[in-house]
């Protein structure tokens, strides 16, 4: 087996773990039981689904996809700052 | 240097995120990102923050190599826990340290560093009396955990930021 | 896959290696979402992706494009800065909403808060 057949394998190894993750991370954001928990399953996806952008980055060989897992993580610490803070107050700004 | 450039880190930093987001080095860019790190500096000096000293820069590095060993070790203890443990958690509580650092910045840096060592989540800190209370997953014994963020965290934010 | 053929075998190698890794503490670390018991033991969980799985996943792809194009591309440092100063910082905001939940609740699983002035959130 080549080095790159066995890059290509382990690329794809690594996106079913990812899935799996986020597989578990959906499970808590389904299933909660409260709150909190719900917005730590949804952080944990955002988190997984940045990392498994930037496998996708590696398969293809584009750039572009660092820009997005960016932009995901952005997003993802913004909306769950606002959950988290909206748990704390009821609202988000004051 | 005050009056041009009142946070030199600040802007330095500006200006290498420029650069890494638009990946080129060359001396439009370079002009560009300067301008714009020295506007924003600029903003910020408009907020007056209190102005952070980094004393001994070699201790900064050295906390930074010994944070680095910790995550990755805190790394492979909590993923044990996860996947051997029968009843993963169970150990899991609350826990209050007495710190005797009152920095604002080596405090942040403290709980940044408490916070993403995986297993030790840092709670609250009551600034009147100066404790910290901690959730840790694996807390058999609480003089361990104080002795290691005393002892190996404090003492060196201490010098570098006191 | 395109253009890969002059890549070196242990960089291929070197970068399969990182990415199996960092997807493996990624998965760990949703695990413990499914098998830690409580909320406050769960905190912990995200930590392992958003640590050592991001790092080596993002030194596999660092490296990984800095011989493919033969020139440093480091701009995956961003990413890493960003995560390591975010990170923290949700998970400390989630931890005292849970808390601060829990003492309203009157619940006795959490240290009570010591004064009154605790149970109310700092702005």
């Amino acid at each position: 087996m080549s080095a790159l057949a066995f890059l290509g394998w382990a690329i794809i190894a690594a996106q079913v773990m990812f899935g799996l993750a986020m597989c578990c991370a959906t499970f808590r954001l389904v299933m909660g039981p409260r709150a909190q928990d719900r917005i730590l399953g949804l952080d944990t996806l955002y988190v997984t689904a940045m990392l498994m952008l930037v496998t996708f980055g590696i398969r293809t060989g584009i750039t572009l996809y660092f820009e997005a897992a960016l932009v995901i993580g952005l997003l993802g610490f913004v909306s769950t700052v606002a959950l988290a803070k909206f748990l704390m107050r009821g609202e988000v700004i004051e | 240097m005050n009056g041009i450039l009142p946070y030199p880190l600040l802007s330095l930093a500006l200006l290498v995120l420029w650069l890494l987001l638009n990946q080129s080095v060359s001396a439009g860019h370079v002009i560009l990102g300067s301008v714009i790190a020295v506007l924003a500096s600029w903003v910020m000096a408009a907020l007056r923050p209190e102005k952070p000293r980094i004393r001994r820069p070699g201790a900064a590095l050295r906390l930074t190599g010994m944070v680095l060993v910790d995550i990755l070790r805190s790394n492979l203890a909590v993923g044990r826990i996860i996947v051997r443990s029968r009843e993963p958690g169970v150990n899991a509580g609350f826990m209050t340290i007495p710190l005797d650092i009152r920095s604002r910045q080596g405090l942040a840096v403290l709980s940044i560093i408490i916070t993403s060592t995986p297993g030790t989540i840092w709670v609250s800190y009551d600034a009147a009396k100066g404790t910290l209370l901690l959730h840790v997953l694996d807390l058999i014994d609480e003089t361990v955990w104080i002795r290691t963020i005393k002892g190996r965290y404090e003492r060196l934010l201490m010098e570098i930021f006191d | 896959m395109t253009a890969l053929e002059d890549l070196p075998a242990w960089t291929a190698f070197f970068v399969s290696l990182c990415v199996l890794l960092g997807a493996a503490v990624t998965l760990i670390g949703s695990l413990g979402l499914l098998r830690l018991g409580n909320f406050y033991a769960r905190v912990h969980a995200p930590t392992l992706g958003a640590t050592l799985g991001m790092g080596s996943i993002l030194l596999g792809s660092a490296f990984y494009f800095s011989v493919l194009e033969t020139r440093p591309v480091v701009h995956e440092i961003l990413i890493a800065a960003f995560v390591t100063l975010t990170t923290p910082v949700t998970l400390m905001l989630l931890a005292r909403a849970a808390l601060y939940r829990d003492r309203t609740e009157g619940s006795t699983d959490v240290p009570a808060a010591e004064m009154a002035e605790d149970l109310i959130p700092p702005g």
